[in-house]
């Protein structure tokens, strides 16, 4: 690959001082470096001929990062309120059988998403297209039967305005499904892509809009596995 | 260059319709702006509640007319019940904590120069940091709302069509319960009180479109300065301002999500019954819980659970509000000073350090809630230890000043005057962060004072300075400098008047958040203390009026002021002012210097801009590129 020799050799042209380059902190090129990736900075001067500003896939995962930590900040708290609270509960609330299909489910999807986006990297472009499609429905089969878990959490006399515990119960899949309803919709936007006539010519983007939403996909799934040990273990 | 490159450098095109350009504007300098107005009608709506504070409390019993035409329940005959001194003391911080400390350092003018000092054209998602701004206008429109539909009786009224708990009209300005809005009474609902039907309702919900707000701010602000930054432009290398403004938006994106989450648990336990912080068998206003269909049964909530989800973001967010006064200060004083910033890496990491150490000392704020005395000591530890990086950036600062030949501008005497307010504020942090004193001074005037003076002062002053700084770049011309000299000293002298007293009654014992001292025998000596305070306040609202004068006259007939007024080093300074649509015109700076290069020795003249790149300029990585 030219990119890190690139990097080094612009990294020595831009910074006037060697200490900017042998010293941690102050390379050019360093993760993930003034302007992303590109040894041209934004484009300006790279000698990349254009001055288009570049796509910049870090700019998409570092805030995928950033939003999940965010999410996983909530769900967090969430968790220790529920702990909390939980203490002094001595009815425990049974899980709903439907929940053990729907973390089946879930972990299916997580796979299959896997699958699609190694087709991409493969340029299987319809088999990246099916494994997308099996995932939307694996993602809709996963909220499909947390609703099934909660009737049955209602059939057995669990509802949601009881004690803080129950009403963890709802709330932790409510707020999880809305959240998984969000990476329904980015998955149906990688499909929505897929299908665009000329996708195959912004394969940079394609890859990078694959990766953040596997990011997303992959953390709500393990963050649903969180909340069913933490019902699971505090009953 | 072609025509068709050249569309290519804008990312957005540079706007044409007003719309476009000055209300729904994409672009970070407008959206910082608008952040800065917002702050700037949040202040006068926080300043006005506390003078009618500070009115009931060294005058009480008089009568105001004005209170009884705005406010006929609330203030019956022009005197103020205790309910609305009460609810003053909740929106008074609520506003400005919010509203105030948290928007216009980090949105407003990290907004505006974030970008510009890094080399950026713009923010990393332009769409997203416009959003950020409306959802907080939203959150600030709601927390108004607050005010009227508890203030007026009909409005009230028309809000209970929404539904019961919606219930308003109860002679209050907004709930009761402190900007904390500690459970159980903010839990709920109306039955507790005058405030807690709609204001407490309003006041959840509009906190908890600010915290979605700030987080998408947050997530542009580390996207942007990781990903962003211009040619040469290493994390070394970066304005100490950049540092605050990342870190601050590290805090607010780790500390916002568990607001928002006990904010939904709030909400669920006011209007959908269930109890997350609300304790079995709970009394109120001469019900039990699940007696009477106005206050339905609930068991097994925690009101501790709230104070640890509050404060787990209450403390964080203070930091929030004071780091990028703290960027700023650093910055003004090196630039007067005509010196580098003293010991620039170790700024750095002190500022980490007070981030990351600001996760962990949540439970200060709960010495007194039962928790175990184990608990208290480590809160306790951690909590002093945030003193050695404070103390680090205190001595970097006396460092920079020392032996400078110092310009006495508006803006430098605003960043030396919030030097002296931290320390003044942050002295007794080291009182009240030990569990066995705290314990004593708790809910005293003495609190009141330290947090007034550490945070709130200290970060308006960063502010002050920051806007008599970056005024000229921002607007073309220049604030007054003979106004804004008087505006100092009238509100430096004017703050320590205020805050150095309170600390006395706080000694003493006067309790936080009593409307009045009239019953209490043994605080009867402190009035005098109590008029001195007010008079001050007066005064010093009143010189705000200066201020706020200033800032609008300048704008339009300002002295006009060229690219670099100040003779500053970093990028803001590099291009027009005020700078084009895409920042720096098309071309994009090159960086070759540290961010403050003064005083440098063979330099042509005291100062070394981060772009000059001449082969007589004496190259260095910033801080430590030549010693002295």
């Amino acid at each position: 690959m030219l990119g890190p020799m690139c990097q080094a050799v612009m990294a020595t042209m831009v910074t006037s001082t060697k200490k900017a380059t042998t010293k941690g902190m102050g390379s050019g090129g360093r993760f993930p470096g003034p302007n992303g990736k590109k040894p041209g900075g934004n484009g300006f001067h790279g000698g990349d001929g254009g001055n288009k500003r570049k796509f910049s896939p870090w700019s998409y995962r570092i805030t995928m990062w950033m939003v999940l930590a965010a999410i996983v900040m909530m769900f967090g708290a969430l968790s220790v309120a529920y702990v909390m609270v939980s203490e002094e509960q001595r009815t425990p609330v049974p899980m709903p059988r439907m929940f053990f299909v729907s973390t089946g489910l879930i972990l299916v999807s997580s796979a299959t998403f896997h699958q699609a986006k190694k087709a991409l990297e493969q340029n299987r472009a319809d088999t990246h297209l099916r494994w997308l499609l099996a995932t939307l429905g694996l993602g809709f089969g996963f909220l499909i039967s947390q609703l099934a878990g909660w009737r049955e959490l209602a059939r057995a006399g669990v509802y949601f305005s009881g004690h803080p515990r129950s009403t963890f119960f709802y709330l932790a899949t409510a707020l999880h499904g809305g959240h998984l309803l969000g990476g329904i919709g980015l998955v149906f936007y990688l499909v929505i892509r897929r299908l665009r006539p000329l996708w195959q010519l912004s394969a940079e983007k394609n890859v990078t809009w694959t990766r953040v939403v596997g990011l997303y996909w992959h953390t709500m799934d393990g963050i649903w596995i969180w909340l069913f040990a933490l019902l699971l273990i505090f009953k | 260059m072609s025509a068709e490159t050249h569309e290519g450098v804008h990312r957005h095109p540079a706007p044409t319709s007003f719309i476009r350009k000055y209300i729904f504007s994409v672009d970070h300098k407008i959206i910082g702006i608008q952040y800065i107005m917002l702050a700037l009608a949040a202040v006068a709506v926080g300043m006005t509640m506390s003078l009618l504070m500070r009115l009931n409390l060294s005058w009480p019993g008089t009568h105001w007319p004005i209170l009884e035409t705005l406010f006929p329940t609330g203030a019956p005959g022009g005197v103020m019940t205790p309910e609305f001194y009460l609810s003053l003391v909740t929106m008074h911080g609520t506003i400005m904590v919010f509203f105030v400390l948290t928007t216009a350092p980090q949105g407003g003018f990290g907004n505006y120069f974030l970008p510009i000092q890094i080399g950026a054209e713009d923010m990393a998602f332009p769409v997203l940091n416009m959003l950020s701004f409306w959802v907080t206008l939203v959150g600030f429109i709601v927390i108004l709302l607050a005010i009227f539909v508890e203030g007026n009786q009909s409005l009230g009224q028309a809000f209970a069509a929404i539904g019961p708990s919606f219930t308003g009209g109860s002679g209050t300005v907004g709930p009761i319960g402190g900007w904390t809005g500690y459970a159980p009474l903010s839990a709920l609902g109306k039955i507790a009180g005058p405030g807690q039907g709609a204001g407490m309702n309003l006041w959840v919900i509009s906190i908890a479109i600010f915290c979605v707000g700030s987080l998408l701010g947050a997530l542009n602000f580390i996207t942007t300065l990781l990903n962003m930054r211009t040619k040469g432009m290493s994390l070394m290398r970066m304005p100490l301002t950049c540092w605050a403004w990342f870190t601050t938006a590290v805090l607010a994106l780790l500390s916002f999500p568990v607001l928002l989450g006990g904010g939904i648990l709030l909400l669920l336990d006011r209007i959908a019954g269930t109890s997350f912080f609300i304790p079995s068998g709970l009394y109120v206003s001469g019900l039990l819980s699940g007696t009477n269909p106005n206050f339905p049964l609930h068991t097994g909530g925690s009101p501790i659970l709230w104070q640890h989800l509050f404060w787990f973001f209450g403390h964080p967010e203070v930091y929030i509000a004071i780091l990028p006064g703290m960027g700023a200060t650093s910055h003004i004083l090196s630039t007067f000073a005509r010196k580098p910033v003293f010991g620039y890496r170790a700024m750095v990491f002190a500022i980490f350090a007070i981030g990351l150490l600001g996760f962990f000392v949540w439970g200060h704020h709960m010495f007194i809630s039962g928790m175990s005395p184990y608990s208290a000591i480590a809160f306790s530890v951690l909590t002093l230890s945030i003193g050695v990086p404070s103390a680090v950036k205190t001595f970097n600062w006396i460092g920079t000043l020392w032996g400078a030949r110092i310009r006495f501008t508006t803006a430098m005497l605003f960043a030396l005057g919030f030097v002296s307010l931290f320390v003044a504020g942050g002295i007794t942090g080291l009182i009240l962060g030990q569990s066995s004193l705290d314990l004593a001074m708790h809910d005293t005037y003495i609190v009141t004072a330290h947090f007034h003076l550490v945070m709130g002062v200290a970060s308006i002053f960063g502010m002050f300075a920051a806007l008599y700084f970056w005024f000229p770049k921002m607007f073309g011309r220049f604030m007054n400098e003979s106004i804004g000299r008087i505006h100092f000293w009238l509100t430096f002298i004017g703050v320590y008047t205020i805050f150095v007293p309170m600390h006395i009654m706080g000694i003493v014992g006067m309790p936080r958040r009593y409307s009045s001292f009239a019953e209490y025998e043994f605080l009867k000596t402190l009035h005098p203390l109590v008029l001195l305070v007010s008079v001050a306040a007066v005064i010093t609202i009143s010189a705000q009026l200066l201020f706020y004068f200033n800032v609008f006259w300048s704008i339009f007939k300002g002295k006009k002021a060229g690219d670099n007024p100040w003779e500053a080093t970093t990028l803001e300074w590099t291009t027009a002012t005020p700078p084009p649509h895409d920042n720096f015109a098309g071309v994009l700076p090159t960086v070759y210097h540290g961010p403050y290069e003064f005083a440098v020795p063979g330099a042509p003249k005291d100062y070394v801009m981060q772009t000059d790149a001449g082969a007589d300029v004496p190259s260095g990585d910033g801080h430590n590129g030549h010693k002295h």
